[in-house]
């Protein structure tokens, strides 16, 4: 169903790592260390600056892979990972762009199970990847059955 | 507060007991990340996909989980963070944050971390991998 869209990415979206983002999502991931949301705090640190939380790059934007389409319900977040070069600094300029990595399916005790495998890639103004964020997407039967109307 | 250079394979970092998880946390999260899946948030959208009610988002539990590392910027950072989502977190679940240090290789400290509800059942689990300075 999606093999069709491995490989292909968006166009890259210019990005910046707001303050008050960061602020808001370390709130809601009840972590308001300093690091994150204290300015002295930042400028003293060896970053000279407030760092966005491990998970933040939920929060950018990505743009989208063109006919590519997911609904938002009945999908399952089977994993998730980062891998980053050097923490995310608050206030900088970055390029996102997502890709599909990989599609394939299986026959389970469930019935049909597609699993999707999408990256996300941040990087920065000279074009050194900063972040790469994998996440697996399990697709089953009833949303195949929405996907195919 | 634990010092990382002390730690030795075997050791774990302080465990945290969140409070017992609130409309209110999922309704924030789901503003601050931008993911309106209502499922996390809408009793009836919930029921209508077959859950028993709402439920966390699994980056929520995610995202909680590495404040266990939030008082180290100064060491390190976390290079590689990967996590698979093992069982639901339902309103009013007690979850706690685990890190266990595995293994050390040469600058990077392997972790493997997880959370647990109050009925120990693993909720997240996976791997951190920080790198030292």
């Amino acid at each position: 169903m999606f093999k069709a869209f491995i490989g292909k990415r968006s166009k890259g979206v210019e990005n910046i790592v707001e303050r008050g983002a960061v602020k808001k999502f370390a709130e809601a991931i009840g972590d308001l260390h300093p690091i994150y949301v204290d300015i002295e705090f930042g400028k003293k640190s060896r970053y000279k600056q407030n760092i966005a939380p491990p998970t933040f790059p939920r929060v950018l934007d990505y743009g989208m892979i063109e006919d590519f389409y997911l609904p938002n319900v009945g999908l399952i977040h089977g994993e998730q990972s980062f891998h980053y070069e050097r923490p995310l600094l608050v206030g900088e300029k970055i390029t996102c762009y997502t890709e599909i990595k990989d599609y394939y399916e299986k026959k389970g005790n469930h019935g049909f199970m597609g699993f999707l495998v999408v990256s996300d890639v941040g990087e920065d103004e000279n074009g050194h990847v900063i972040f790469k964020s994998n996440a697996v997407v399990i697709i089953t039967e009833e949303v195949r059955k929405v996907l195919t109307v | 507060m634990t010092i990382l250079k002390e730690l030795k394979p075997g050791n774990s970092l302080n465990s945290v007991k969140l409070e017992p998880v609130a409309r209110m946390d999922l309704i924030k999260y789901a503003g601050a990340s931008g993911d309106f899946n209502p499922i996390h948030t809408i009793d009836e959208e919930a029921k209508k996909a077959g859950l028993p009610g709402i439920i966390a988002h699994g980056m929520w539990t995610m995202g909680n989980l590495s404040r266990l590392f939030s008082d180290y910027t100064e060491n390190g950072f976390i290079e590689d963070y990967t996590i698979r989502f093992k069982n639901m977190v339902f309103l009013q679940d007690i979850i706690t944050l685990n890190a266990v240090l595995r293994d050390i290789d040469g600058k990077r400290m392997h972790f493997s971390v997880n959370a647990t509800n109050q009925k120990n059942q693993k909720v997240i689990e996976g791997t951190i991998i920080f790198k030292q300075y």
